[in-house]
């Protein structure tokens, strides 16, 4: 019965924070809302017995990916009034999207690829996973032995896009003074200091 | 649950509210001791400064001054609350809650012993990484709701650095849990027992000073208190706090310093586990509480004595020293652990 309490709770808690993403007024506040969808989704893994999913959903997105989201746009100096302008022309379109997205979903659903065992990418074999394993192992195994090279693709793809942004957002500035920490850690008090007796009325020559 | 005391108590409650209550009390077991010993804490902690520039520190409050968190958290209480008229109230007041429950409930999984432990969670790491890794949220709501320059900018700097510091002490934590072969906290201690030729802060040394001195920079703990710069940023992102808002930060901070420590200790020190085997009569809850103690010492220590760093060289350290040699501690580790055998 806590199960099903604790899946009402985090399953409505989602869908309202989902719906306040949308309908907030204030970015900063759609992006916070964002980040508690995370956390019930997260909930909704971990009732499903996928720990280790949920665990990493909040380490790399509500950790990470969100921090940097509320970090741009906390910094972005904008008018909500103005932000809000576009909605109705821009309704129709987004809610055909919405409506594909949810035509889809029911698709995969009612097809029964949804079911745990019709899980695999065709051209693979399909998934063993042994019962008593728990599931930080089984999935180890999934992805380094059955997906590797898509987890491999995965990598890769990641660190050109990594590699992208910063040749986009790269610049050479010239002229600008920089700190060389190996010549300043190799300085030693011999080469740097002089102690200089300094007569009274006389002052010292540099 | 099978406690006799607690079945004469509650033996009347239905099946389900038994477990409730079974639970509330374990929690209450958990977290009554750890805040009155991060008040003791406190006083700890200003007594070794003191002690270190040469002055007394607190002595006026009880015997000794042993009372004077309870003074300062009294005081603190009785503060007017005064929020600034541009702030964004709701999220100005739920930023402090945020950050010490987080403190809180990341205790949930610390084994105190052979089977004490609230929730042994097969992802016990994870679980830490994860808590610590939203403690940043508190920090930046409240720099933001504050609705000011020097509060936003200390929560700037606290993201950009707690973000920085979690990449290398999530690579000494897949280090050690390849070493171990298991994320869960009490095989981690137990993978260290045989007396202290086994700990990992041997056989992992560089890893241990890197996650040392990440926790320091994660809890924003001098000398990485960047995000409060008292000198530059009055006091970051805590300037418009008052009253008991102010004191949950404060509460949250050492809670969280207290936290790493914990971790430190499971992590490298063997955690509930005695050095040598004679000294097995002194309970393993009592061994932990000694190596957190010892660890906050050090923490107070480097408090003391070492000036803040400046915020190029901060980056710096996270990124182009920390970073590429816990990578490569990574591939080191998990490469020796295949050599031997442990996975």
């Amino acid at each position: 019965m806590i199960a099903a309490l604790a899946f009402y709770m985090f399953a409505g808690l989602a869908i309202f924070a989902g719906l306040m993403v949308v309908v907030s007024r204030n970015p900063v506040h759609s992006v916070l809302f964002l980040i508690l969808a995370f956390f019930n989704a997260a909930g909704l893994f971990v009732l499903l017995g996928a720990e280790f999913l949920a665990m990493i959903l909040i380490i790399v997105y509500v950790g990470a990916v969100a921090v940097l989201f509320l970090f741009v746009v906390m910094m972005l100096d904008i008018d909500f009034s103005e932000l809000r302008q576009g909605f109705q022309q821009y309704l129709p379109l987004g809610g055909l999207v919405g409506m594909i997205v949810l035509g889809e979903l029911l698709l995969v659903l009612a097809s029964g690829l949804g079911r745990p065992e019709m899980v695999r990418i065709p051209g693979s074999g399909a998934v063993r996973i042994a019962q008593d394993v728990e599931n930080t192992a089984a999935m180890g195994q999934v992805l380094f032995t059955d997906y590797i090279y898509l987890f491999q693709a995965a990598g890769m793809i990641l660190l050109v896009s990594m590699i992208g942004a910063i040749v986009l957002a790269h610049r050479t500035r010239p002229g600008v003074k920089k700190q060389i920490i190996a010549d300043q850690v190799a300085r030693t008090p011999a080469e740097s200091i002089e102690l200089i007796k300094v007569e009274t009325g006389k002052g010292v020559k540099m | 649950m099978d406690n006799a005391v607690f079945q004469w108590l509650f033996a009347w409650l239905p099946e389900l509210l038994q477990s409730l209550v079974w639970i509330v009390i374990l929690i209450m077991a958990i977290l009554l001791p750890l805040l009155l010993a991060v008040a003791f804490l406190v006083y700890f902690d200003r007594k070794i400064w003191a002690a270190m520039q040469l002055r007394r520190g607190p002595n006026v409050v009880g015997p000794f001054g042993l009372l004077q968190s309870f003074a300062d958290g009294l005081k603190l209480l009785f503060k007017e609350t005064l929020v600034p008229a541009g702030a964004n109230k709701g999220i100005f007041f739920i930023a402090p809650v945020v950050t010490f429950s987080l403190a809180l409930i990341a205790w949930a999984v610390i084994p105190w012993g052979e089977g004490i432990v609230l929730a042994n969670l097969n992802v016990g790491i994870l679980y830490i990484f994860a808590i610590s890794s939203l403690g940043v949220y508190g920090i930046l709501m409240a720099g933001w709701a504050s609705n000011s320059r020097y509060a936003f900018l200390g929560a700037l700097r606290s993201a950009a650095q707690m973000v920085s510091y979690e990449v290398s002490i999530g690579f000494v934590l897949v280090a050690v849990l390849v070493w171990v072969g298991s994320l869960n906290l009490s095989e981690v201690v137990l993978a260290q027992s045989g007396g202290v030729g086994s700990w990992f802060v041997f056989s992992h040394f560089p890893l241990f000073m890197i996650f040392l001195i990440s926790a320091m920079a994660e809890t924003n703990r001098p000398p990485f208190d960047l995000p409060e710069a008292e000198a530059e940023l009055v006091a970051g992102y805590q300037v418009e706090y008052s009253s008991m808002a102010f004191g949950l930060f404060w509460l949250g901070e050492y809670t969280n310093i207290l936290l790493m420590c914990a971790m430190t200790s499971i992590l490298f020190f063997g955690g509930w586990q005695a050095p040598f085997a004679f000294l097995d009569f002194i309970p393993g809850p009592l061994w932990l509480m000694i190596k957190m103690a010892f660890f906050f010492f050090i923490f107070a220590w480097v408090k003391a004595t070492v000036p803040r760093y400046r915020y190029d060289q901060l980056m710096r350290l996270g990124w182009k020293v920390f970073l590429p040699i816990s990578l490569f501690a990574v591939v080191a580790y998990g490469g020796a652990a295949l050599a031997l055998g442990r996975v």
